[in-house]
């Protein structure tokens, strides 16, 4: 009887706060989104009386000519040439770092620490990506993601690598592989689980960056998704019906992201929560 | 927001009984791996990082500098605006991190419990972790509206007088706390539910065999063997909050006033205003703080759990 309480009453008691907390913020951010303006600027929780999804949706890509669609082109390239560059360089370090045992183990495990824990300087890396000609230019801000997410992502793989037996890479330089061949034709493979793992974390996680292109890529040329909701903050004050609009269209690629590698995400994400 | 911490890092893992033969200069796992990897950390994190030191102490444009000494901390710790800044910054991420190792195992022991509709639970609670954060702060400014907002339309029928939230100077840096948590708790829940479901069902058995309440049962076996989950999130979330600008700047721009300014908003306004001495030495202040904090931390955490 009691169990039976605790199992429904619990769980009823559950949903109703998450309903509340979670599921009402959520659909009213949603539903805002295709009301007419007129109804939007009264910020109540209603159902809309009337349906403008495609009349906003077409507002908001158009504003300011354009912006949200070359924001969502600049962050797609951003997102898709950073973590691929993300997973090789990574991959290549861990790998090494997991089966060679030298002096250079002890300083690389310091660095990646390093890079887990320090807040990147920002002011010295504008001076340095200046100098390199790459500040306000898409190709810095991938360099700036990669070098941001190499510690993470070195710390995922190697702990997959350790799983990997160490008698396969010997039979392979046996049968006369070079140490290029017998990464990319023979480990890069079998890393296939936790790449995607790297890939769904680090993607999300690049996709809603805003830190780093605020500082890193300044310009409306070159917005990302994330600059051009707070560009339009300021511009859509009074047609909160596009500003939600411009929240809904750049929440659904992680949403689909999550419909999709749920496992891959939490596994990612709580990856050292349990110690083996 | 996808940092890890010490304990994977350290983590034992099997040692290779001998070292790769070394043919010389044909090993199979060349150092040269390292390279490109090596190029674009060191150009991009480490250089920065040493760069920060040196100009710190300077009046600097980028292209000129000139060395003025301690004065740019000086200015940190005397100037009002500033030295607000760091205190919230504290504040922000002792309430952030509490609420969610706080929040965070209550949910896990909840969703490891026999109740209905878990996963529905699990996913609504985990799902804010993806979404962007200046989505969901506008979203919540809009909320938190004093007047319009539906949260205090909602705490007015149950007859309660909200606060201003966050135009009210009080209330301003808990309020973008508190969206904090909400869209982080369900991290801290996920890390917490790996860490009590790797607990041997057989200790929660005998317990019960023994007659120990579900109570006594959370304190004597959940609490202790789930503390690498606590560690992990206290970790996460402190490095998280510690630095936490999104949010902040969504927000209220660290308004009124300056009240709800942490350091990584006062780095970037003097960036823009032109301050890169300044600016820098801002960072330099986080760094110092973050490690102060993070390192002595990460070591008592993990000997504890060393001891057991």
């Amino acid at each position: 009887m009691t169990t039976a309480l605790k199992r429904y009453g619990l769980g009823a008691l559950a949903i109703a706060v998450t309903i509340v907390v979670f599921i009402i913020p959520l659909a009213f951010m949603a539903l805002t989104a295709v009301k007419d303006r007129r109804e939007a600027a009264k910020l109540d929780f209603s159902w809309p009386t009337t349906f403008n999804f495609l009349e906003n949706f077409q507002d908001v890509l158009s504003a300011r000519k354009f912006m949200l669609v070359t924001a969502f082109i600049n962050s797609t390239i951003l997102t898709v040439v950073s973590v691929t560059i993300l997973v090789v360089l990574a991959a290549m370090v861990a790998w090494i770092l997991q089966r060679r045992r030298s002096r250079w183990n002890g300083v690389a495990n310091f660095l990646i620490l390093s890079g887990l824990i320090i807040p990147p300087a920002v002011v010295p890396t504008i001076w340095v990506l200046q100098s390199m000609g790459l500040f306000k230019t898409l190709p810095g801000l991938i360099l700036i993601e990669v070098a941001f997410g190499l510690s993470f992502c070195v710390m995922l793989f190697r702990a997959f690598i350790a799983s990997i037996p160490k008698e396969l890479d010997e039979a392979a330089v046996i049968d006369g592989c070079g140490p290029v061949r017998l990464f990319f034709r023979v480990i890069f493979p079998l890393l296939r689980s936790v790449i995607i793992t790297v890939i769904v974390v680090q993607s999300v996680h690049i996709f809603n960056d805003f830190q780093n292109p605020l500082y890193f890529l300044p310009g409306d040329a070159n917005a990302t998704v994330q600059l051009t909701l707070f560009n339009f903050q300021s511009q859509f004050t009074t047609s909160y019906n596009l500003l939600f609009m411009n929240i809904l269209l750049i929440t659904i690629p992680p949403f689909i992201m999550y419909l999709f590698f749920n496992r891959q995400i939490v596994a990612g994400m709580t990856a050292g929560a349990v110690k083996g | 927001m996808t940092v890890n911490t010490a304990p994977t890092v350290s983590a034992a893992r099997p040692r290779q009984a001998v070292a790769p033969k070394r043919r010389k200069g044909k090993s199979a796992y060349p150092y040269w791996f390292y390279l490109p990897a090596a190029v674009v950390y060191t150009a991009l994190f480490l250089i920065p990082t040493f760069a920060s030191f040196f100009f710190s102490f300077t009046r600097w444009t980028l292209t000129d500098f000139t060395f003025i000494g301690l004065d740019n901390f000086v200015q940190f710790f005397q100037e009002p605006a500033l030295l607000k800044g760091l205190t919230n910054t504290f504040i922000y991420g002792a309430v952030t991190s509490v609420l969610k190792v706080v929040l965070g195992m209550l949910l896990a022991v909840l969703l490891t419990s026999q109740i209905i509709a878990r996963g529905y639970l699990r996913s609504v609670i985990f799902f804010p972790v993806l979404l962007s954060s200046i989505g969901v702060g506008i979203v919540f400014t809009i909320l938190m509206d004093p007047s319009k907002g539906m949260i205090n339309k909602a705490l007015e029928v149950i007859g309660i007088e909200g606060p201003a939230w966050l135009v009210d100077p009080a209330w301003a840096l808990v309020s973008v706390a508190l969206v904090d948590v909400w869209k982080g708790v369900g991290l801290a829940t996920v890390i917490y539910i790996a860490g009590i479901v790797s607990i041997p069902a057989e200790y929660f058995e005998a317990a019960k065999m023994d007659g120990a309440s579900s109570f006594k049962s959370f304190f004597n076996i959940t609490l202790p063997l789930a503390r690498p989950a606590t560690a992990t999130v206290i970790i996460l979330s402190l490095i998280g909050g510690l630095r936490s600008f999104d949010l902040i700047w969504a927000m209220t721009k660290g308004g009124p006033g300056f009240t709800s300014d942490v350091i990584a908003s006062v780095i970037f306004k003097q960036y823009q205003a032109g301050f890169y001495g300044l600016s820098t030495a801002g960072n330099v202040v986080l760094f110092l703080i973050v490690t102060a904090i993070i390192l002595p931390l990460s070591m008592f955490l993990n000997r504890k759990e060393v001891e057991q």
